[in-house]
């Protein structure tokens, strides 16, 4: 089995895809779509590796990052997705404390590299 | 905002400035210091010769000590300079340049009140394109659904030993995702098409008659009746620039509508298929003159819509009539290869081209443009070159092919045009 990912999106054919592209690269990948269950989600098994989107149903992925960060997963690496690539957004990411932030659209081999760069060797 | 000073005091407070004594002054002035002293503090009223007198002896224009006549002109002075320290404006000298400078205070507190509208006109342009709650979320769908387009494709293309059920999953999220993306874009469109008249709320003098005439349908026939005048119709708009500017084209309108009057003009256009050559010939008429006439007429039945620009000497749209996808530019260039700039290459030799905006929706016009010198015959001087473009629809199932017009270089997809002046936004790298 090999290291576990948690991707927290609610679009279907987003995780579809990038469920596919990282499952191929040996990543056993867990999904879950709806914002306000998302850190109970992460409390039930604590990933390798987080990939939280920022417009969520329920509840934004900013808020959930926080609680993440105060509580639950305080070292967990965390990549953010959103829609929104203004600065305001990328500086509240790392204020939250984000690992790294990325704007859709993105290349499959952008979420590859980024997930292998913050999962270390 | 500052406090309004009643006449005494502005006199009392110019004559301290000055390091007058009250006595010295009622002395030069013929009057008894305790009367000054009344007038100064604004216990009785002053005007005529002795205001004349006091001003003259005060060194300043008697209007700048009458209340009232200055505030006006005052107060967008004082934001003006408020905003632009930076500038040094010299703000205790304000006074002085509204009496000696009355035209050029009043220019740039217009000025200043003109910014003004345009700042907040670009202030809701940007709220609405970062914080309206609507277009946030059409973005936001448009963006998924590209991402996963994208990620999705890049799966068929990369991975060459994908099995047959992930290509035929792929291919119909593909499918889902168009579709989706489709849908959505033109909602976003759509929302943006509806509040165009939000974001037009602020509008230069030229838009506000233009906006006046096409409430109006651009037909005015009590003008043509000689029941109403261009200052009578266009006096209940606020703005004078707007005003001027409405009052010149109706009075354009009624000299075109005595040359062509409708009763005679509206049968003869049916009957020539609103040929504007032909129509010219008939009536002994400049093009231009029939140009403006057929696109006044009315959009029933009888008669097919019609567009119109007319442009100056310097390319610029001094107006324009839109209809369908034809509207040109008015704070952006427009695309040079429009009929009506290329008439202003050939003042009096008509242009007539087919023409089409790119895009396979888009409809064909049918352009005819002439340009027209209204100066005086002279050697000297540049001249008055205006051209002048009717726009009419072609009809859809007609064997044309349209020569390729642009909405403007920056909204424009078309690629490698010779006369392109800027990148265009829907291309990569601009």
């Amino acid at each position: 089995m090999g290291r576990r990912v948690l991707l927290i999106e609610d679009e279907p054919n987003i995780i579809e895809a990038i469920s596919f592209i990282l499952s191929k690269d040996g990543w056993t990948v867990h999904t879950h779509a709806d914002g306000e269950t998302a850190v109970d989600r992460v409390r039930e098994g604590v990933p390798d590796l987080l990939i939280l989107d920022v417009m969520l149903p329920g509840r934004s992925g900013f808020d959930i990052l926080r609680e993440l960060r105060e509580e639950a997963a305080p070292d967990l690496p965390i990549l953010m997705l959103t829609a929104r690539g203004q600065q305001r957004d990328r500086d509240m990411a790392e204020q939250l404390g984000a690992t790294r932030f990325m704007t859709k659209p993105f290349s499959n081999s952008e979420v590859l590299e980024t997930v292998r760069a913050l999962a270390g060797p | 905002m500052p406090e309004r000073q009643l006449t005494g005091t502005r006199l009392r407070n110019r004559r301290i400035d000055r390091g007058m004594k009250q006595s010295a002054l009622a002395q030069a002035v013929g009057i008894s210091p305790s009367y000054l002293n009344l007038i100064e503090h604004n216990r009785r009223r002053i005007g005529g010769k002795l205001l004349s007198d006091i001003a003259r002896e005060l060194a300043v224009e008697p209007e700048m000590l009458v209340e009232g006549t200055a505030s006006a002109v005052r107060i967008p002075l004082q934001e003006a300079a408020g905003e632009f320290r930076s500038a040094a404006p010299e703000e205790a000298r304000i006074d002085e340049l509204v009496a000696r400078f009355p035209g050029w205070a009043a220019l740039i507190g217009a000025q200043h009140d003109r910014i003004a509208q345009l700042e907040a006109r670009v202030q809701r342009l940007t709220d609405r394109l970062t914080h309206d709650p609507q277009v946030a979320s059409a973005l936001h769908e448009v963006i998924s659904t590209v991402t996963a387009i994208r990620s999705t494709a890049s799966i068929l293309v990369d991975s060459e030993d994908l099995d047959r059920d992930w290509q035929a999953r792929f291919h119909r999220n593909l499918d889902t995702d168009s579709l989706r993306l489709s849908e959505s874009s033109q909602a976003l469109m759509g929302y943006l098409d509806m509040n165009a008249d939000a974001a037009a709320q602020v509008q230069s003098p030229l838009e506000i008659a233009e906006a006046e005439m096409a409430a109006r349908g651009y037909a005015y026939p009590e003008l043509e009746r000689g029941e109403a005048s261009p200052e009578a119709l266009s006096a209940d708009l606020p703005d004078p620039r707007a005003r001027a500017i409405l009052r010149n084209w109706l009075s354009i309108f009624v000299e075109d509508a005595r040359h062509l009057p409708t009763e005679a003009f509206a049968p003869a256009a049916r009957k020539l298929a609103h040929d504007p050559l032909r129509l010219a010939r008939m009536f002994e008429q400049p093009l231009d003159r029939v140009f403006r006439r057929l696109a006044a007429l009315p959009e029933d039945g009888d008669h097919p819509v019609m567009g119109l620009a007319i442009c100056d000497q310097a390319g610029v749209v001094v107006f324009q009539k839109p209809m369908m996808d034809f509207h040109l530019p008015r704070s952006a260039a427009a695309c040079p290869f429009w009929p009506v700039f290329q008439a202003l290459t050939q003042p009096g030799r008509p242009v007539r081209r087919i023409v089409g905006l790119p895009g396979a929706s888009a409809t064909a016009f049918d352009c005819a443009a002439v340009a027209r010198d209204f100066g005086p015959p002279s050697f000297d001087g540049p001249g008055q070159v205006v051209a002048t473009m009717l726009v009419r629809p072609v009809h859809p199932d007609a064997d044309t092919s349209p020569a390729l017009v642009g909405p403007g270089c920056r909204v424009c997809p078309v690629e490698g045009c010779t006369a392109r002046r800027q990148p265009s936004l829907l291309q990569d790298g601009a």
